[in-house]
């Protein structure tokens, strides 16, 4: 996409969700599409470290956790001293927290690859979900309440203003990763990704790339997960931790494709609405099934994902022509 | 007297008890094309990953332009001008063959002066590359991937080249291509360390050939001194 079409996709989204804030009625509408702009974020952050350098991250859930988390921690503190703060002060504090222990992750796991890595992401959520089990200021167990706080001014609604940030939020991820793919770092990572030994050997300064990506995805899942609490206004580890959030993070991108900075956002969209509409028409448990089917199917009969069905399907056509 | 570009100094590799590489001293000057030889797990392939970074040696001293690089990180050393290509072609595969070599010129040539995409196409040309630019890198048949192995370690702007067995396996014709490539980088003043197999290419390449023999240089000299030499044809035929 040029540069032209890329921003014009960006402020277009933005007015339609301006017109969306405005003009909706049915709230059910904003809930809905709270969860998909949500999983949206997830899969853009995985694509980054997953699909532009290659190393395959099954601890999204725990990211997203820690930050919805420390916005429990950092809303029962500040309560506690009379204070009320906007969103972005969560969002900002979610994003500090996952960008270092993104950093951290990356420190931790220099030296695993492949599949190593990727039980080693596993294990670090199963950590953070045990530290979430056993804290008590955040509820422990059986999980804390939060306030739904009054709508900010020009919202009719609280759902209607999570929507909107959550949004802004999704248009700042894309921004991101379309900057990475296009410049001298993602290429970099291109290059990490493809053969690390021989990027390396090229000049690439593979561990602070690496460092760099997890951290990138480390900061852009805590701001997915930081307004989480406001949205379900219960939260407990299982349902913070739950399997579902990780692996909706590697299904997006996988069906979307995971060279390009647009495979997870069209990922995201199509399997996010199809979860929707299947979860309130037929039912809950089968939206779950449906990733399961669709993920094994994509991994088996198109690896690259749509965009590069795509791609072989107009090479096709051009050769025949 | 020419400059001495890379020294390296009782240079030791062990891994666990198995002692790959045993105080090797040896010395590279400016512009020289040295042939590096040795029967299979001779620390060969130990001395390169040694010299360009991809392992730490346990003793020794590497010094590359007067400079200490024994600690330096690969793609540190790299920059400073220490490039290799690998024995099995490693290249970018999701990349052409072009963004193969900006690679290197955005990572490494860029602090060296810089280059630019018309000396990519340069170094294509050199190589024999002129009309592939953008062909898929990994659908290349192996004397391409060999070329491009080259080819991407030109655009890093080395001022050492180590060729890790860029000819195994190829026709002898192939071999005759490749020989030339290096040949012609030679001229422009890149030192080259040239790994091989193939006596032929090694002995027509080498200004002074080096022996390994278990970890340890056993013979140093011109190739036909080398050719001569009893210790090298016990290492070679064991007799």
């Amino acid at each position: 996409m040029r540069s032209g079409g890329f921003w014009g996709f960006i402020i277009g989204a933005l007015l339609v969700g301006i017109a969306f804030v405005a003009l909706g009625k049915n709230e059910y509408y904003y809930f809905a599409a709270y969860v998909i702009l949500q999983s949206l974020i997830m899969a853009v952050a995985w694509n980054i470290l997953g699909g532009f350098t290659g190393y395959v991250n099954f601890g999204a859930a725990g990211f997203f956790a820690v930050a919805a988390y420390t916005t429990i921690a950092l809303n029962k503190y500040l309560q506690g001293l009379g204070l009320q703060p906007p969103m972005l002060v969560y969002i900002a504090a979610g994003a500090v927290v996952c960008g270092l222990i993104g950093l951290g992750t990356g420190y931790l796991t220099l030296r695993l690859r492949g599949v190593y890595f990727a039980i080693a992401t596993l294990a670090l959520a199963v950590v953070f979900q045990t530290l979430a089990n056993n804290w008590d200021y955040v509820g422990g167990a059986k999980g804390s309440y939060i306030l739904t706080p009054a709508p900010p001014p020009f919202f009719s609604s609280y759902i209607k203003y999570l929507f909107f940030v959550m949004l802004l939020m999704s248009l700042f991820a894309i921004i991101v990763s379309r900057y990475i793919v296009h410049s001298k770092f993602g290429r970099g990572l291109a290059a990490v990704r493809d053969d690390e030994v021989a990027a390396e050997c090229m000049g690439v300064p593979t561990l602070r790339l690496k460092l760099i990506s997890t951290t990138v995805m480390g900061v852009l899942m805590g701001m997915a997960g930081a307004p989480y609490p406001f949205y379900v206004t219960y939260v407990d580890p299982q349902s913070a931790f739950s399997l579902g959030i990780a692996v909706n993070a590697i299904a997006m991108p996988m069906i979307g494709g995971t060279a390009y900075w647009y495979g997870p956002v069209i990922g995201a969209i199509l399997l996010g609405t199809a979860q929707e509409v299947i979860s309130v028409t037929i039912s809950s448990e089968l939206n779950v099934f449906l990733v399961g089917v669709v993920l094994v199917s994509f991994v088996i009969l198109a690896p690259s994902g749509l965009v590069g069905l795509v791609n072989d399907l107009r090479a096709r056509v051009k050769s025949r022509a | 007297m020419p400059e001495r570009i890379l020294d390296v100094k009782s240079l030791t590799k062990r891994f666990g008890g198995f002692v790959a590489l045993n105080a090797v001293d040896f010395h590279l000057d400016e512009g020289e094309r040295l042939g590096l030889i040795g029967p299979n797990g001779s620390g060969k392939t130990t001395m390169i990953n040694c010299i360009s970074g991809s392992l730490f040696c346990d003793q020794g001293v590497i010094t590359f332009k007067g400079a200490d690089v024994t600690r330096l990180a690969a793609h540190r050393r790299t920059r400073r001008g220490i490039v290799r290509s690998f024995q099995i072609p490693r290249p970018f595969r999701s990349m052409t063959v072009l963004q193969n070599l900006l690679i290197p010129m955005e990572y490494a040539a860029s602090h060296s002066g810089g280059t630019t995409e018309a000396e990519a196409r340069e170094i294509l040309d050199l190589v024999g590359f002129r009309n592939r630019a953008n062909a898929n890198s990994g659908r290349l048949t192996q004397v391409d991937m060999r070329k491009l192995e080259l080819a991407r370690a030109l655009a890093a702007k080395p001022q050492l080249l180590i060729s890790d067995e860029a000819m195994a396996g190829l026709s002898s014709s192939e071999v005759d291509e490749i020989l030339d490539i290096l040949f012609k980088l030679n001229a422009r003043g890149v030192a080259v360390i040239m790994i091989e197999h193939i006596m032929r290419a090694v002995f027509r390449f080498s200004e002074r050939v080096i022996v390994l023999d278990a970890g340890r240089k056993i013979a140093e000299g011109t190739p036909a001194e080398i050719v001569k030499d009893p210790e090298v044809e016990k290492a070679y035929l064991g007799v």
